[in-house]
């Protein structure tokens, strides 16, 4: 099991982003709002990437700009931005993912809280050479405007530089969740969230420095010989350590997960031996698909059946965030697709406003016993 | 004059014409591979004029959506998807169009079977993931004609990444019905697309006439031709008649609703099972709903698109449509609506199952107020799911606005 030393900085950045032992001292904060946020660039131009998370405040300003009807995520971001809980931010990047994105972006805009602020529409199809053209087109786009708010030139040094750093990042989180595979009791559920999200939200360096620490002091152990329930998690973010205290606790072991909090993240490592940008826009076109991105049809299906084959899973668990579309609108097909293949689903409906980790418990043992 | 002579006075006589001519449309469309043409379902928004130059059968699911709204089958259809594993927070287009492609009901007993779906984000991402589910049950090639937001404007990378992509489109489409394709042909039904857009125009303009000849609910009717037959003759003609009728009413002086005396303004797609209550709600309080944001998003591009290079120029003609753009052209585009249609009072549907269209609309709400100073009135309610709509709420609601807009008249 990691010490609380060693998950101290994790848990320091995850309760407070501005805590004084993980940000960046120099860099200003560009808040990100999705993983196609390209974080690479914004390193290269001097600022500091942190994705933003709502702090789940109750819903009161943000009433007055969107819906009940939109996810608790969207709301919850745009809430903290109101109520100034995210005036420390420099400017923000949208990224084009959902619906409910796009708008908040279009708000957050008008509102014009913040001093730099960009939209990187990126495309919604990842599999044709034209779409791969724009995607770079966008990103030199971004780039341009990186430039400008920085001040300064992004030289391919300074590229080269962001993206070996990032690749650190992928590469020890990559090692920590083969770890955890191997060994699920070495890491726990919660633990593997928190460095997640830590390494989201803290200074780069120190998470990449971190990271690599506690993957020198974790070399996997023999495999246990009870081989406990063993599930992965699907959906857009899972920001509840209660989620993964509660599937551990029906003696079921998270093993690989397809979240936008998780492996999505960091999957697909950044070639550094071709142009950077080229290289960069390689990776969102290659990297584990978000629903909002269209590929070949059953790309997901079959990219879920083969971390379960890998990891040995016998199922998964949709954690499925209410009015998410694109998530919502993949479950039926993903459902037949893997249980098909011989592998069991559960469906449990998040909304980030209301905790429900604790009425899932029963839900949970019961699946537990089918898979 | 007895009211039922008024009434019937009052009635749009083209109403049969059209409903005539979507029948037609939908029997050539149901006995499509009888006659060895191809079928290819589109969404609403979506580039169908190559597939008319390809002698290709159009069909739109929306429209199908709005059908089974209308008709009062939205309920059974969208619980229909959610015993299927889907969410009932999801579109009520596509719940029920998803469920009725499995259990063939709906009015007209499904839509004929598609050879290939061609799916324009344009309008909403919802569409890239319906059309991605159809793709895997009907087992069908499916093209995805990617039109990226554009928040603040066009910009030379999405023009290029359009464009590049009307080409990939001509390619599918030779591919999939082994034809080539016929640039003649195009250019004609380029230029019959543009004309039919036009005559659309004209035809809501008619509106800004006191009292005004039809009414918004009367556009949600007529709309589903240049949805649908959109670069064919058959548009433009019957859209020349409406404009014709149109202007002998005002000759006439034949309103659409009795005794017009305020003159309000729609926002998003309409209420489809609650149009005749809805109708007749504003009608009791004198009100017409003169015009809307959703019947004109099939003739807001024009400006975009050159008839004589069509295909070059429709790239950036599908990519800024009304919904394709920032919150704030969006309330430009409004306020521009409250003028030149004089309107007293703006309505808004907040939409449950358009996310796109109705997120936002708050902060446009605020910028018509500021900027107009005419009284607006938001809806909760839902196009095709009545699940979500609640007649006496919404009735109290308009009763109170109504009220205000009137106080607002009296003032001027």
């Amino acid at each position: 099991m990691l010490t609380t030393e060693q998950m101290q900085p994790f848990n320091d950045a995850v309760n407070d982003p501005l805590s004084a032992e993980t940000a960046s001292k120099e860099r200003e904060i560009i808040g990100t709002l999705c993983t196609y946020a390209p974080e690479e660039l914004i390193w290269a131009a001097g600022f500091h990437p942190m994705r933003l998370f709502s702090s789940k405040s109750d819903i009161v300003l943000a009433e007055n700009h969107l819906q009940a009807y939109c996810c608790s995520l969207v709301r919850g971001i745009l809430e903290d931005s109101l109520a100034g809980r995210l005036d420390f931010l420099t400017g923000t990047v949208f990224p084009h993912t959902c619906d409910s994105m796009q708008r908040l972006s279009d708000i957050w805009r008008l509102k014009g809280k913040y001093k730099f602020f960009a939209d990187v529409v990126l495309p919604v199809k990842l599999n044709t050479p034209s779409a791969r053209t724009y995607m770079l087109d966008i990103l030199n786009t971004f780039r341009t405007e990186l430039e400008a708010a920085g001040g300064r030139p992004i030289l391919e040094q300074d590229l080269h530089e962001a993206i070996h750093l990032f690749n650190r990042i992928r590469r020890s989180l990559r090692a920590l969740y083969d770890i955890k595979s191997q060994n699920p009791s070495i890491i726990s559920g919660a633990d593997l969230y928190t460095l997640v999200k830590g390494s989201m939200i803290m200074d780069k360096v120190q998470a990449a420095d971190r990271l690599e620490q506690l993957v020198s002091t974790l070399m996997p152990v023999d495999t246990p010989e009870n081989d406990t329930g063993r599930v992965i998690l699907s959906g857009s973010v899972c920001d509840s350590a209660a989620y993964y205290q509660v599937i551990e606790s029906a003696d079921v072991q998270v093993v690989a997960d397809d979240l936008c909090t998780g492996q999505r993240w960091f999957d697909g490592e950044i070639e550094d031996q071709i142009d950077p940008m080229a290289a960069i826009a390689d990776r969102y076109m290659d990297r584990m698909i978000c629903p909002a991105k269209h590929s070949d049809l059953t790309i997901r299906g079959e990219h879920l059946a083969s971390l379960a084959k890998k990891h040995r899973a016998g199922g998964v668990v949709f954690l499925l965030l209410k009015f998410c579309d694109p998530h919502a609108f993949d479950y039926p097909y993903l459902k037949e697709f893997l249980e098909t293949r011989g592998i069991k689903t559960l469906r449990i409906e998040v909304d980030e406003q209301q905790d429900n980790a604790g009425q899932i418990t029963t839900r949970i043992e019961t699946f537990a016993h089918m898979i | 004059m007895s009211e039922e002579a008024s009434k019937e006075k009052r009635k749009i006589k083209s109403a049969k014409k059209m409903r005539d001519l979507m029948t037609t449309y939908y029997l050539d469309a149901l006995s499509a591979s009888q006659n060895n043409k191809k079928v290819a379902w589109i969404t609403s928004g979506g580039p169908v004029e190559p597939l008319v130059a390809m002698d290709i059968i159009p069909v739109y699911p929306e429209n199908h959506g709005a059908m089974i709204g209308s008709a009062k089958m939205g309920e059974d259809l969208c619980a229909k998807a959610e015993d299927m594993g889907y969410s009932a927070d999801l579109c009520s287009y596509a719940r029920s169009d998803i469920s009725c492609a499995v259990v063939k009901g709906g009015p007209i007993g499904g839509l004929p079977k598609p050879d290939m779906l061609i799916c324009c984000n344009n309008i909403c991402g919802t569409v890239l993931k319906w059309y991605e589910i159809q793709a895997r049950y009907f087992n069908v090639p499916l093209f995805i004609f990617d039109t990226p937001m554009c928040h603040t404007g066009y910009s030379r990378p999405v023009a290029d990444y359009v464009r590049a992509q009307v080409d990939e489109y001509i390619r599918f489409l030779e591919k999939v019905t082994g034809k080539p394709f016929d640039h003649d042909r195009m250019a004609q039904v380029g230029k019959l697309s543009m004309e039919g857009q036009r005559l659309w125009q004209k035809v809501l303009n008619t509106t800004r006439h006191k009292p005004s000849p039809m009414s918004a609910f009367d556009a949600f009717f007529f709309l589903a031709l240049i949805v649908t037959l959109r670069g064919t003759q058959v548009a433009v003609d019957f859209y020349k008649e409406l404009i014709q009728e149109m202007e002998d009413r005002i000759s006439e002086g034949i309103s659409i609703v009795p005794e017009e005396k305020y003159r309000l303004l729609w926002d998003n797609l309409p209420v489809w099972y609650q149009l005749k209550w809805l109708s007749n709600t504003f009608s009791a309080h004198q009100a017409c709903l003169v015009a809307d944001t959703y019947t004109s998003a099939w003739c807001g591009a024009i400006q975009y698109i050159d008839p004589d290079r069509f295909l070059d120029s429709m790239a950036e003609g599908y990519t800024r449509i009304y919904l394709n753009i920032g919150v704030d052209q969006m309330a430009e585009q409004v306020i521009q609506m409250v003028d030149v249609y004089d309107v007293d009072g703006f309505v808004m549907h907040s939409n449950r199952s358009c996310k796109p269209y109705s997120f936002g609309q708050m902060d446009i709400m605020n910028i018509v107020r500021e900027r107009t100073g005419i009284p607006v009135l938001m809806i909760e309610a839902d196009m095709v799911d009545p699940r979500n709509f609640s007649q006496s709420q919404v009735e109290t609601r308009i009763d109170a606005f109504m009220e205000i807009v009137k106080q607002g008249r009296d003032k001027h």
